[in-house]
């Protein structure tokens, strides 16, 4: 293999870390209290707003529902106003996030949701506030779901990054795709496949460390 | 401490509406532990959740150490709870705190700073027991020991109050003890005001002072511990009661039990004496006052904090007149008699 095939390899491999990444810190930053929000508007939540609710979680579902390669183009406006163009890694990112939120939003309001109601109840008798049941009962009695939820996350971000190719966002699927199904080059294409896999298994495992340390129960 | 008047509580609106609570009037002075008892689904859980607003009655008046709640909302009332502590059935300790950290979070939400948490949250742990288990996670922890996290956390804020929900309905019956005495020295060693859910008779004999039976939603009897034990008003009183002492007619007697006296049939009674009585020979006074005889089926002794109570299932032998007699004078001398039915004299 040539050293600019190599190159090559480790600028699609960075570029997938970079995607991957900046996505998921924007979608754990908002995807993370969207999804507080989904759980505490609940009617009988301790900030229920039943009409919010509904249009949160609609939104949500919305969100949820367009598939990404879809939503990737559909969006193309909304991205280049966000980062001005909508080719390349940077462009890429932008429907990853988008994609990511409610994704995240999701996977946080079903690990609040396994907090025994009680907890709730137990902290209000203490005469704690809503903002006080959120930032001391709530986030870190689910902080084990939490980090178990944006694990998924990064993984599928894994996966939806190669489909970024369809963008010009480069990226290992975008190499897996041009040189390993298009030119039939089988090698390139094992390599991607391969760094893909211990890319997934390095983030998983470092999930489950996280959620080890995390958890108590 | 405690003064709830008139208060009531209805769950949802029109045919469907279900209410909980019926104009319940309770009243708790300051030091004393006082019991509610009844089955699961009397309302114990809703009536002591309207005390700390957890639950807002819809109608009626919580007053606690003279402030009205019911009136109070947003910080005003949050700041009011901080006078009322509460631990529950099944402790809600957070699992992600240790032992300190649970203990210290009340003082948290108070805004308490980091070394006055410290002072006080020592303190604490020792008085619970638990010193040494501060830097364990409530997972590491028994039923027992995360129930006395459970109480220091409540006593954190220096409450004026404190409400048990059930507090030992999930520990076994040692523990229960345990706990239960706890709470006994707490209440003495800082004169906190206890108010008490259960269902178990146990729990209201070891440690109440005064004790209300709900059902449907209403108060139906209360009374001192003592007289509770030995006289209890109401038919489901009773039933606790002989719940607790477990203490039924023999299974072959039981079969022969006509509920009306005929022509040739003795009554069984169940007698329940409590205070003088128990110091007293009825028994052979009885027969030779009345000219009947005893036959005594079953009897306990139990004490009941400082008193004692006996109990006994006996039948009354003689002519229809003499019991008739003799049941008169056992309850002129306080004592608490039950006809439980009449046998068929033997042949």
């Amino acid at each position: 293999m040539s050293s600019a095939m190599l190159e090559l390899i480790l600028e699609a491999t960075l570029d997938t870390l970079y995607m991957v990444g900046i996505s998921g810190v924007i979608a754990a930053l908002l995807g993370v209290p969207l999804g507080v929000l989904l759980y505490v508007t609940r009617p009988g939540q301790i900030l229920a707003r039943p009409l919010l609710n509904q249009v949160l979680g609609m939104a949500t579902n919305v969100g949820r529902s367009v598939p990404f390669i879809i939503l990737m183009v559909a969006i193309i406006p909304f991205t280049r106003v966000i980062v001005g163009t909508s080719i390349g890694t940077n462009a890429a990112i932008v429907p990853l996030t988008v994609a990511a939120i409610p994704f995240v939003a999701r996977l946080v309001e079903g690990s609040l949701n396994e907090i025994p109601p009680g907890l709730v109840e137990a902290a209000q008798s203490m005469g704690a506030t809503p903002y006080q049941i959120i930032t001391k009962v709530l986030l870190p009695e689910a902080r084990g779901g939490i980090i178990t939820g944006l694990t998924i996350t990064v993984v599928t971000l894994v996966s939806y990054s190669a489909m970024a190719g369809a963008v010009g966002g480069g990226g290992l699927g975008d190499l897996g795709i041009r040189y390993g199904y298009n030119r039939f080059d089988p090698l390139v294409m094992l390599i991607t496949v391969a760094i893909l896999v211990v890319m997934v298994q390095g983030f998983q495992s470092l999930g489950d460390a996280l959620v080890r340390r995390a958890n108590h129960k | 401490m405690i003064k709830l008047s008139n208060l009531s509580k209805t769950y949802g609106s029109g045919p469907g509406a279900v209410q909980a609570l019926k104009t319940i009037d309770l009243e708790v002075p300051e030091g004393a532990i006082h019991g509610v008892i009844g089955l699961s689904g009397a309302g114990k859980s809703t009536l002591i959740r309207c005390v700390n607003l957890l639950e807002r009655p819809t109608t009626g008046s919580v007053r606690v150490d003279g402030q009205e709640l019911t009136e109070l909302s947003g910080a005003a009332l949050n700041q009011a709870r901080h006078q009322i502590g509460m631990i529950f059935q099944h402790f809600n300790l957070l699992s992600s705190r240790s032992v300190y950290a649970n203990v210290a979070l009340p003082l948290e939400l108070m805004g308490v700073n980091k070394t006055e948490i410290r002072e006080r949250v020592a303190p604490l742990l020792d008085l619970v027991g638990l010193a040494d288990k501060r830097d364990q996670y409530p997972s590491q922890l028994s039923g027992g020991q995360k129930q006395r996290v459970a109480i220091a956390r409540a006593l954190a804020s220096r409450p004026k109050v404190l409400l048990c929900d059930e507090a030992t309905s999930a520990l076994d019956p040692h523990t229960t003890g345990a706990i239960l005495d706890l709470l006994q020295d707490i209440n003495r060693r800082l004169g906190l005001t206890i108010l008490l859910i259960t269902h178990e008779m146990e729990v209201v004999k070891r440690i109440c002072h005064r004790v209300g039976l709900i059902s449907g939603g209403e108060l139906v009897e209360e009374a001192e511990v003592g007289d509770f034990f030995t006289a209890p008003r109401t038919e489901l009183g009773r039933h606790f009661l002989n719940d607790f002492l477990q203490l039924e007619p023999p299974a072959a007697l039981v079969e022969r039990l006509e509920p009306a006296p005929g022509a040739h049939t003795h009554p069984v009674v169940r007698l329940a004496f409590g205070g003088d009585a128990v110091s007293t020979p009825l028994i052979s006074r009885l027969a030779r006052e009345c000219g009947i005889d005893v036959s005594i089926l079953e009897a306990k002794v139990e004490s009941i904090q400082e008193r004692t109570l006996g109990l006994m299932i006996a039948e009354l032998i003689g002519g229809a007149e003499e019991t008739a007699r003799a049941i008169a004078y056992l309850e002129t001398h306080d004592l608490d008699v039950e006809v439980l039915g009449h046998v068929q004299r033997d042949a």
